[in-house]
């Protein structure tokens, strides 16, 4: 469904995404991780069309979306959400999911009827007049993913969903994430939470200082010697084999 | 405040607005409320592109001075009837906006950026419609010859010497529909995939992008609306004074008038020109009636106060007049109606 090739994006002297390559298929939840600065973001910016790449190719749905603009990849069924939330702070919650429900939607009656749908499936439900400014950082996470999903999405990149949420609230939105996905709709997640990516995601990618590093099931990558070695600095993995762990 | 409620304050004041200048007799009053209203269209103008697009233009004179101009020398130099010349002249305003807009908004010029732009724009029309005197008759102005036919009072759209209703009201009323038609676009345009994509790009315009709208037209659309709105004001103005001249046209006079209103009323909100320019004109009526005549008459004490209420409004109403309002009624209702 999502096929990136060859990327590459330099800022000035920094080589922030080096030749990277991955695919996401159909159905699946696809997890990017690596520790800060390693490029992630910089990764979701070049697929959504928010960032031009120096080179390589990023295939969407078997068309060709390389430097197209952000709405454009949008209206094709592809949707980012953002690491720091972006709500319409003086909308409510109602006219927030809206907005992306008119980009299928014209009319603003059934527009906002999709919203009220779409606020149901992240438990959104009772928050709908409330003004999106008054949200707590939970809410305004759910409301940056229902938003994405009211543009009806085949594929949904998630940019950290779950930081600065606490256990309870991590514990809540999983099975969210997984019910989007049951409902038909691919995701690709960059997410820090471990809790999260192991137990949510079918395959996982590792990206350090731009360059993918490993990729595999989430729990033959995290005891991976290189993996353990990019968080944790040169000699971890040793270290930690030592000790007889290995459940980092 | 419910749906039912807007609709039956909005039917109130619209009918006052038609029914009370029947009431008065006196030409100075009726004068009075015929710029009210028209400050309330060229606020509304702004307020589009400002208020619900977030792009804050310093330069609106541009559109209301081009509309004016095309009215005018449609009609001096070929023979143009008012009613085709409008025409023409709202579309000249519009594309105006959208030269202006498309230089703007591609190389994504926001914030004082675009008000800086726009008034380098009016400025740089108020240099060429003085210097252009081949066109534009340079700075005495343009003209129109006046219409002393009754018969030909409304082929001419000239209502000073008409029938006795006419002259009276003709201009009022002209003002009144052309702001109903202003409001009911403004109010459609709030309830439209349009204006919810608008006020999205105004509240984060990367954002909006992400959620695939796409921006440049969107802003394209605002600015378009918006210079037409404020060009028909440029007609109308020269239909009713009979005359243009650079400074009117393009001055920055017209620029603060149109966004001092919507900024007082409250920005964002179909109602806010308008009791913006109530209130700027009924407190300035006053001032002048008072303050200033125990001055002894000397013009420009109104000017202070306005600046005094605009320092106030910024600093206590950033919701603006209508902000206030709403807060009163939800007082006023406990909250139950909020």
């Amino acid at each position: 469904m999502l096929e990136v090739r060859g990327i590459n994006k330099t800022f000035g002297g920094l080589k922030a995404v080096t030749n990277a390559n991955l695919s996401v298929s159909e159905g699946k939840i696809v997890s990017l991780i690596g520790p800060n600065g390693a490029g992630k973001t910089t990764l979701f910016a070049m697929i959504s069309g928010f960032l031009k790449s120096d080179s390589g190719s990023v295939i969407f749905n078997r068309t060709d979306i390389t430097g197209k603009p952000p709405h454009w990849i949008c209206q094709q069924g592809l949707v980012r959400t953002f690491q720091v939330v972006q709500p319409f702070t003086s909308l409510t919650v109602r006219e927030n999911i809206a907005v992306g429900a008119h980009t299928r939607i014209a009319g603003r009656k059934q527009a906002l009827a999709h919203a009220a749908d779409v606020a149901k499936l992240v438990g959104m439900e009772g928050m709908l007049e409330q003004s999106a400014g008054d949200l707590t950082i939970a809410g305004r996470k759910r409301l940056e993913l229902a938003r994405a999903l009211a543009t009806e999405p085949k594929l949904l990149l998630l940019d950290e969903v779950m930081a600065g949420l606490n256990a309870t609230e991590i514990h809540e939105l999983l099975p969210v994430i997984r019910g989007i996905r049951d409902s038909g709709v691919t995701i690709f997640l960059i997410e820090h939470v471990m809790q999260a990516v192991m137990s949510l995601s079918d395959y996982t990618y590792v990206l350090n200082q731009g360059i993918m590093i490993a990729e595999g099931e989430p729990k033959d990558v995290t005891s991976s010697p290189e993996v353990i070695e990019a968080y944790l600095g040169h000699g971890a993995a040793a270290r930690i084999a030592k000790m007889g762990g290995g459940n980092a | 405040m419910n749906e039912r409620t807007r609709l039956f304050g909005w039917i109130l004041l619209l009918v006052t607005l038609a029914v009370v200048p029947l009431f008065l007799h006196s030409a100075r009053w009726i004068d009075f409320l015929e710029m009210t209203l028209f400050v309330a269209v060229l606020g509304q103008g702004w307020n589009i592109l400002a208020g619900y697009g977030g792009q804050y233009s310093f330069g609106h004179a541009l559109f209301f001075g081009t509309g004016a101009y095309i009215q005018a020398l449609l009609q001096v130099k070929f023979g143009f009837s008012p009613w085709f010349a409008m025409w023409f002249a709202i579309s000249g305003g519009a594309l105006v906006g959208a030269f202006v807009g498309y230089l703007s908004f591609r190389y994504g010029l926001r914030g004082s950026y675009f008000a800086l732009i726009t008034l380098a724009f009016a400025e740089a029309f108020l240099v060429l419609s003085r210097s252009l005197k081949s066109i534009t008759e340079g700075g005495q102005g343009v003209q129109l010859s006046l219409n002393q036919d009754p018969e030909q009072a409304i082929a001419t759209f000239q209502f000073n010497f008409a029938g006795p209703f006419l002259s009276e009201y003709g201009f009022y009323y002209t003002i009144f529909i052309i702001l109903l038609l202003a409001y009911g676009l403004t109010a459609w345009m709030e309830r439209s995939r349009f204006g919810a994509q608008l006020v999205a790009v105004r509240e984060n315009e990367d954002a909006a992008k992400a959620l695939g709208i796409n921006a440049f037209k969107v802003k394209m659309g605002a600015i378009c609306l918006s210079a037409g709105i404020t060009a028909t004001c440029g007609v109308y103005y020269v239909q009713k004074f009979l005359f243009i001249e650079p400074g009117i046209a393009f001055g920055p006079a017209k620029s603060v008038e149109a966004l001092f209103a919507p900024i007082i009323g409250g920005l964002g909100t179909v109602l806010g020109p308008l009791l913006g320019s109530l209130f700027i004109h009924g407190v300035g009526e006053m001032t002048k009636a008072t303050i200033g005549q125990a001055l002894g008459g000397r013009p420009g004490v109104d000017l202070i106060l306005f600046g005094i209420i605009l320092i106030l409004v910024l600093a206590f109403l950033p919701r603006g007049l209508v902000g206030l309002l709403e807060a009163i009624w939800k007082r006023l209702t406990g909250g139950r109606n909020a």
